[in-house]
């Protein structure tokens, strides 16, 4: 069985099944890309994946253990980028990330973090002076600036350059060779060697009713 | 224990960084009060009588004027869900972030009302027993308007929805708080009152962000 995985799992929002019957299977090293058209509800299975959403039937299990049964383990696994990225205006880049790491570890990693995506030289600029692309690079920057072994990133190449592209595609593979897992929902080439992809297509409503 | 401290001293800075909020609480609450003169004519002795319950009430109101963005900000820039997925229990970081809330709203609002209380002519008995009704009750405050504060994240027009939810909750404070100065000026013991308000910020502290906690998961499934 799996490390991480899902079984059976149906998602109910907004009044209508987004997905029913779904499974999904990591194991340390995988990466799962999440294909599907829109409202194909590839961002609500990354929700459920990190515990935020909880599947109307069905369990989201690590090691054989359900997820909300210790959602603070769960958490201290995962590492989730969302459509919002979370800066704060007032602080300046160097303390947003400290701030994120520091609920981990003890912020060693911070500037490294900055380095592996290009944005050390920002360190001392507030926040709400940064274009979208730097403030995704921020938030990308969470993943390295703290330990997680599972990334769950959606659409994390939004508003990102060609070589924002590349250190994340670095940051992916180095995090894989540690043994790490990611999943993706994303239109962009992330270098994912040897990822299955999910299409969530097939997992519409008329398959649940 | 840690996780708590860190996400308190965020939200201090935070709120230091942007100190005009936390000013603009104690410039209403100052102006509420000194609206009272001006409506109700100088009269000492009028003033006297009524100046517990303006100075209470005003500071109810610049209390809950601040709560709308306890977690409002934090909730759309999306920092409220990653701090759901940080391995702090969400109980903690709602209380951590009352916490915050009443170090930069409660306390300032306590430091002011002796000014405003000589403003209001009350009598000298009543100035330890305000302070001692206000350090009480202003943290209980805090405590309540969180849940109300969670309750309607992601509503529409947010702020009149959460004083009608509320300023209801905030009642028995109001009227122990009230009753616990005028006693002391009447010089009869204050000290019933004040062992009632000790109650409900007793049961308020483990209750609210347990309750906070929960509406903020909820807010979050969506």
């Amino acid at each position: 069985m799996p490390l991480f995985s899902g079984h059976d799992l149906t998602c109910f929002r907004g009044g209508r099944i987004v997905f029913g019957g779904l499974e999904f299977g990591f194991d340390p090293g995988d990466a799962l890309i999440l294909v599907g058209p829109n409202g194909s509800g590839k961002s609500s299975l990354l929700r459920l994946m990190t515990g935020l959403l909880r599947p109307l039937a069905g369990r989201v299990q690590w090691d054989g253990e359900d997820i909300a049964e210790e959602p603070e383990t769960h958490n201290r696994r995962v590492h989730y980028v969302g459509h919002l990225d979370a800066v704060k205006p007032a602080f300046t880049v160097a303390e947003n990330l400290t701030f994120w790491a520091g609920l981990r570890t003890n912020g060693e990693a911070v500037q490294p973090a900055l380095d592996a995506f290009g944005i050390r030289h920002l360190s001392e600029v507030p926040g709400r002076f940064l274009s979208a692309g730097q403030r995704r690079r921020l938030n990308l920057a969470r993943l390295k600036a703290s330990p997680g072994k599972l990334w769950l990133l959606d659409e994390p190449a939004t508003a990102l350059d060609s070589r924002a592209l590349e250190q994340l595609r670095a940051a992916v593979a180095s995090h894989r060779a540690d043994g790490g897992m990611v999943c993706a929902a994303t239109h962009a080439d992330l270098g994912l060697d040897g990822a299955s992809t999910l299409d969530l297509a097939g997992f519409g409503a008329k398959d649940a009713a | 224990m840690s996780g708590f401290m860190h996400i308190l001293r965020r939200d201090l800075h935070l709120s230091m960084r942007q100190s005009m909020d936390s000013s603009m609480v104690v410039a209403f609450f100052i102006i509420a009060v000194v609206l009272f003169p001006f409506g109700v004519g100088p009269e000492p002795n009028i003033l006297a009588r009524i100046s517990s319950g303006v100075i209470l009430v005003a500071a109810l109101l610049a209390s809950m004027l601040s709560l709308e963005r306890l977690f409002q900000t934090d909730f759309e820039d999306g920092s409220l869900e990653l701090l759901a997925l940080e391995p702090v229990a969400l109980e903690i970081t709602v209380a951590a972030k009352i916490t915050a809330h009443w170090l930069t709203t409660g306390l300032p609002l306590i430091i002011a009302a002796p000014l405003l209380a000589v403003f209001m002519n009350m009598p000298a008995a009543g100035f330890p027993i305000l302070l001692a009704t206000l350090l009480l009750g202003t943290p209980t405050l805090s405590l309540i308007g969180a849940i109300g504060a969670a309750l309607v994240l992601g509503s529409r027009r947010g702020g009149v929805l959460l004083s009608l939810l509320v300023l209801p909750l905030y009642i028995p404070v109001l009227i122990f708080a009230v009753g616990a100065i005028d006693a002391a000026v009447g010089g009869l013991p204050s000290k019933p009152h004040l062992l009632i308000l000790s109650a409900l910020l007793v049961t308020t502290l483990p209750l609210c962000p347990w309750a906070g906690a929960a509406a903020v998961r909820q807010a979050l499934d969506t």
